[in-house]
C-alpha cells in the first residue's frame, strides 16, 4: 500500500510550517535516512528525512506553500513493486497513513498533545497519626538537642544495617558540630564515612546509593552548603518515585543546622524551611525540642521518602526532657500543641519557638492567653491542627527566622484565609526575617532577626490591644 | 577524522595500563547475530520514534541514539545479572539494550498508561528495578554522581556488581563529574564511566567547549585509567567493557572509557544541525555505520545470507510496529494518577 508521507512536527511547540524545498522529485527512489525536502519551523529550517524505502510517487504539497498544518500528507510514497496506479485509490492511504494508525474510537482518541481538560482530581489528604502515649512513670530525661539527635541516629544504625551516615567531618572529627560523636567507634569506617568537601558530588553519591534501598543519613555541615547540592536534592531525590512510576524512590535523610547561628553573616546564616516545602516529593522536618528531635529523626531515617531534617546551631546546646523509652518515634506531619490557650494562635518551628514561648510568657502576664503551636513538621503541614486552633481563637501570628517573601507563614496565612476566613477576626501577621541579607555587624544582626517584642507586639495587634 | 581504532593505538599518559591488549573480541556467529539485531531494534525504534514525533505522538524534548547504537550494546554485552546501568537523557537505547521493553519505552514516550513510568517520566525519565536501569535523567552531569552511588551501594554490600555511569562529552565538563571521580578513586567503587564522545555537545564541538579534548584523560588527576575505544565497532566496545567491568569487579576502582562514537541526528527534534558539514554525516554513515559493519562481516563470512538479515530486519520492524501501535492506542494515564507516586 502507498505510504503517505507526512507534514512533521519539528520542535514541541510547532503547529504549522512553510514547506520550503523538495530535494527529491516525483520518480525519485529514496532510501530511509535521505532528505527528501525541507521545512521552516518556528524555530529554524529543518531537513525532513524518509523512513519508509519506496519511490516518490506524487508530490501533494508544492515546493513554497506555507503554513502547512503539521500531519497533511505532503506526499505519497510507492513501496516495493507498486506503480503509480495504485495511487488511484489513496483512499484507504488517506486514512490510514503507515504510521499513524491510531486503532482508538474516534471518540476517545487522545489529541496527540495533551487530551481532554480533564477536572483537577482533588489532592488526597494524608492522615498522620497522633503521637504515641508516653507510659505513666516513664523517665523523662534532661538531653541536649545534640545528644538526642545522636542518639537517634545510633539507635537506628543499631535496629537496621542498610543506614549510615556520611558527610564532611563525621567520623575522625566526631562532627564538625559533634552531633555524630561516638559513632565511627561504634559503627566504624564503612557506616560513618567522613567525604571530601564535595556537597554536589556525595549528595549524589547518596541518592544513588538510596536509589538502590540502602538509607544514608547524609550530613551537611551546615544546609547552607548544601545550596551546591540542590539539583541532586530536588531533581532526582524528590522527584525520582514520581518520574519511575513508583518504582523506586530516594529513602535518605539530608540533615544539618540550618538557619542563623551567630555572627557569622550573610552566607552562612539562612533557613530553608520555605524552600525544600516548596518541593513535593520532599518530607520538611524541623524540631525545636530535644524529644521532638530524637523521635522525628529516627522517623525520618525510617521514612521510605526523602527527608529534609533541619537543624539549628543554637538549639544543639538545649536540653529538654526527653523519655526514657526503647523506641521513642513521633509522626512526621503532625503538629505539637506546646502550651494551649484561648485569645490568639501563635505558630512557629525550630529555633522560632524560642521567641513564640517566651513571648507568651510575657502576654500572658498581661492577660493574654495564647496558644503556641509547634508545626515540627513543614511539609507535609499539619494544617488541620492549626486552622482548628484558628477557629477557637480567631487570630493568628506566626513566626520564623527566613526571609518574610514566600514564607512558611505567607503559606499558613493563605491556608488559613481559605479554610477559616469566617472564624479570623483580625488580618493574620506574619513574624519573619527581615528581607536582608544577614549582616555581620552584633547590632544589626540582631535587627536583622526576629525578637520577642516583635511578636509580642504582633499579638496584641490581632488582639486589638 | 575517523574514530580511533582502539584502545591499544593511542598513546596513553595516564595510570598503569593493565588491558591486555586484545583489543577487538573475537566475536562468534551468535555474538554477531546479536549485536546486529539488538542495535537494528535500536536503529528501527529511534527512527520510529522521529517518525512519532513528527505525528505530534511525542511531546516535548526527543533525543534520539542514531548513530551510537554500538557503544551500549557492546556494553551491554560485557554485563552480569546484577550489574547495573544509568545515563542521561539520551537515553532509549540503554533501556532497549537493558531489555525493557519497546513497548513499554515508546508508550512512556507518548505518556500512556502503558509507559514504563505509567506516562508521568517521558523521554529522559525512565526507570526499571526490574532491569537494573537506574534512568533516565535529564539534568546534564546528575547520573554520574548517582552511578557513583550505584557502585557505593555495590562496596557497602560487598557484593561484585559493577555500575556503568554513561555521560557526553557535553556531561564530561560538569563539575559534579570530578568530585564523583575523586570519590571512585578514593573508596575504589566498581564504576565505568562511559564518556559517549558523540563530538557535539548539543551544537558545541568539543573543541569548542573543551580544553583537553581527551575525554579518557580526564581522569589523571584522580589516577583513574582511561581509554579510548572505536565506539563505532561493537567488537572494540565489548571487548573495552570485558576489560573494563573485570578491573573494578576485581576490586581496582573507577576505569573511564571514552567511546568515539556519533550520532547521526540532530541534538534533538527541533535541531536542524548546521554546525556541522553534510559531508562528515555522510562521511560517518558510509563509512564507520556500526550496523553496516556487522552486516558486512556477518554475508563476508558466511554467517548469514541476504534473506536471513531480512528475516531479522522483518522481526525487529514488527517489534518496532507493535510498540508503536501501542504506544498509539494505549489510553493517557487516568487522571488519579496525578497525585499517586509522589511519596510513598
Amino acid at each position: 500500500m502507498p505510504v503517505e508521507i507526512l507534514m512533521p512536527a519539528l520542535s514541541p511547540t510547532m503547529e504549522e510550517g512553510t514547506l520550503s524545498k523538495w530535494l527529491k522529485n516525483e520518480g525519485d527512489a529514496v532510501k530511509s535516512g535521505d532528505v527528501i525536502a525541507e521545512i521552516e519551523t518556528d524555530k529554524a529550517t529543518m531537513e525532513v528525512e524518509a523512513v519508509d524505502e519506496g519511490v516518490i510517487g506524487k508530490i501533494l504539497i508544492p515546493a513554497g506553500s506555507e503554513a502547512v498544518k503539521v500531519n497533511t500528507p505532503i506526499a505519497v510514497l510507492l513501496q516495493d513493486g507498486e506503480s503509480a496506479d495504485a495511487m488511484a485509490a489513496p483512499k484507504a492511504a488517506e486514512k490510514q497513513p503507515e504510521a499513524a494508525t491510531p486503532k482508538v474510537e474516534e471518540a476517545e482518541k487522545p489529541t496527540q498533545q495533551g487530551s481532554a481538560s480533564a477536572p483537577v482530581p482533588a489532592a488526597p489528604k494524608g492522615e498522620v497519626a497522633a503521637d504515641p502515649d508516653i507510659p505513666a512513670g516513664t523517665e523523662m530525661v534532661a538531653t541536649t538537642v545534640r545528644e538526642a539527635l545522636r542518639d537517634a541516629m545510633a539507635e537506628e544504625m543499631r535496629r537496621d544495617g542498610d543506614v549510615f551516615v556520611m558527610g564532611e567531618e563525621v567520623a575522625e572529627y566526631q562532627g564538625a558540630y559533634k552531633i555524630t560523636q561516638g559513632l565511627l567507634q561504634e559503627f566504624g569506617a564503612r557506616r560513618v564515612i567522613d567525604t571530601p568537601i564535595t556537597e554536589h558530588g556525595f549528595a549524589g553519591v547518596g541518592v544513588g546509593a538510596a536509589m538502590t534501598g540502602l538509607k544514608p543519613i547524609v550530613e551537611f555541615m551546615t544546609f547552607n552548603f548544601a545550596m551546591q547540592a540542590v539539583d541532586q536534592i530536588v531533581n532526582s531525590a524528590a522527584k525520582t518515585l514520581y518520574m519511575s512510576g513508583g518504582q523506586m524512590g530516594a529513602p535518605i535523610v539530608f540533615r544539618g543546622p540550618s538557619g542563623a547561628a551567630a555572627r557569622v553573616a550573610a552566607q552562612h546564616s539562612q533557613c530553608y524551611a520555605a524552600w525544600y516545602s516548596h518541593i513535593p516529593g520532599l518530607k520538611v522536618v524541623m524540631p525545636y525540642t530535644a524529644a521532638d528531635a530524637k523521635g522525628l529523626l529516627k522517623a525520618a531515617i525510617r521514612d521510605p521518602n526523602p527527608v529534609i531534617f533541619l537543624e539549628n546551631e543554637i538549639l544543639y546546646g538545649q536540653s529538654f526532657d526527653v523519655p526514657k523509652l526503647d523506641d521513642f518515634v513521633l509522626p512526621i506531619g503532625k503538629a505539637r500543641i506546646h502550651r494551649e490557650g484561648s485569645d490568639a494562635t501563635l505558630v512557629s518551628f525550630g529555633i522560632g519557638m524560642t521567641y513564640a514561648v517566651k513571648a507568651a510568657a510575657e502576654l500572658e502576664k498581661e492577660g493574654i492567653d495564647v496558644e503556641v503551636i509547634d508545626l515540627r513538621t513543614i511539609r507535609p503541614m499539619d494544617l488541620p491542627t492549626v486552622i482548628e486552633s484558628v477557629k477557637r481563637t480567631g487570630r493568628l501570628v506566626t513566626v520564623e527566622e527566613g526571609f518574610p517573601q514566600s514564607s512558611v507563614g505567607d503559606f499558613i496565612a493563605n491556608s488559613v484565609q481559605r479554610e477559616a476566613f469566617d472564624y479570623l477576626d483580625a488580618p493574620v501577621i506574619t513574624v519573619a526575617g527581615k528581607d536582608v541579607p544577614m549582616p555581620y555587624a552584633a547590632n544589626l544582626e540582631k535587627l536583622a532577626l526576629p525578637n520577642v517584642g516583635e511578636v509580642v507586639q504582633a499579638v496584641k495587634a490581632v488582639c486589638y490591644k | 577524522m575517523a574514530p580511533r581504532k582502539s584502545a591499544s593505538t593511542s598513546s596513553r599518559k595516564t595510570a598503569k595500563k593493565d588491558f591486555n591488549g586484545d583489543i577487538i573480541a573475537d566475536f562468534s556467529k551468535e555474538d554477531d547475530l546479536k549485536a546486529y539485531r539488538e542495535m537494528l531494534l535500536i536503529r528501527r525504534f529511534e527512527e520510529k520514534a522521529g517518525q512519532l514525533y513528527g505525528m505530534g505522538f511525542i511531546g516535548g524534548f526527543c533525543h534520539l541514539y542514531i548513530g551510537q547504537e554500538a557503544v551500549v550494546v557492546g556494553m551491554q554485552m560485557a554485563l552480569k545479572d546484577g550489574d547495573q546501568v544509568i545515563t542521561g537523557y539520551r537515553d532509549h537505547g540503554h533501556m532497549l539494550a537493558c531489555g525493557m521493553s519497546a513497548r513499554g519505552v515508546m508508550a512512556e514516550l507518548t505518556g500512556r498508561r502503558g509507559g514504563l513510568s505509567k506516562g508521568k517520566g517521558g523521554s529522559m525519565h525512565m526507570f526499571s528495578k526490574e532491569k537494573n536501569f537506574y534512568g533516565g535523567h535529564g539534568i546534564v552531569g546528575a547520573q554520574v554522581s548517582l552511578g557513583t552511588g550505584l557502585a557505593f551501594a555495590n562496596r557497602y554490600r560487598g557484593n561484585d556488581n559493577v555500575s556503568l555511569a554513561y555521560f557526553g562529552d557535553g556531561a564530561a565538563n560538569q563539575g559534579q563529574v570530578y568530585e564523583s571521580f575523586n570519590m571512585a578513586a578514593l573508596w575504589k567503587l566498581p564504576v565505568v564511566y562511559i564518556i559517549e564522545n558523540n563530538r557535539y555537545a548539543m551544537g558545541t564541538a568539543v573543541s569548542r567547549a573543551s580544553a583537553q579534548t581527551d575525554f579518557s584523560e580526564r581522569g589523571a588527576s584522580f589516577g583513574i585509567p582511561g581509554y579510548q575505544v572505536d565506539g563505532m565497532d561493537v567488537r572494540a566496545v565489548k571487548a573495552a567493557g570485558d576489560e573494563a567491568v573485570e578491573h573494578c569487579r576485581s576490586g581496582k576502582g573507577p576505569i573511564i572509557l571514552e567511546m568515539l562514537t556519533y550520532r547521526y541526528r540532530g541534538h534533538s527534534m527541533s535541531d536542524p544541525a548546521k554546525y556541522r558539514s553534510k559531508d562528515e554525516v555522510q562521511k560517518m554513515r558510509s563509512e564507520h555505520d556500526p550496523i553496516e559493519q556487522v552486516r558486512a562481516r556477518l554475508l563476508d563470512k558466511g554467517w548469514a545470507s541476504e534473506d536471513d538479515l531480512k528475516r531479522i530486519d522483518k522481526d525487529v520492524r514488527d517489534i518496532v510496529a507493535d510498540s508503536a501501535d501501542f504506544a498509539q492506542s494505549d489510553p493517557e494515564p487516568d487522571v488519579s494518577e496525578l497525585y499517586t507516586d509522589i511519596l510513598l
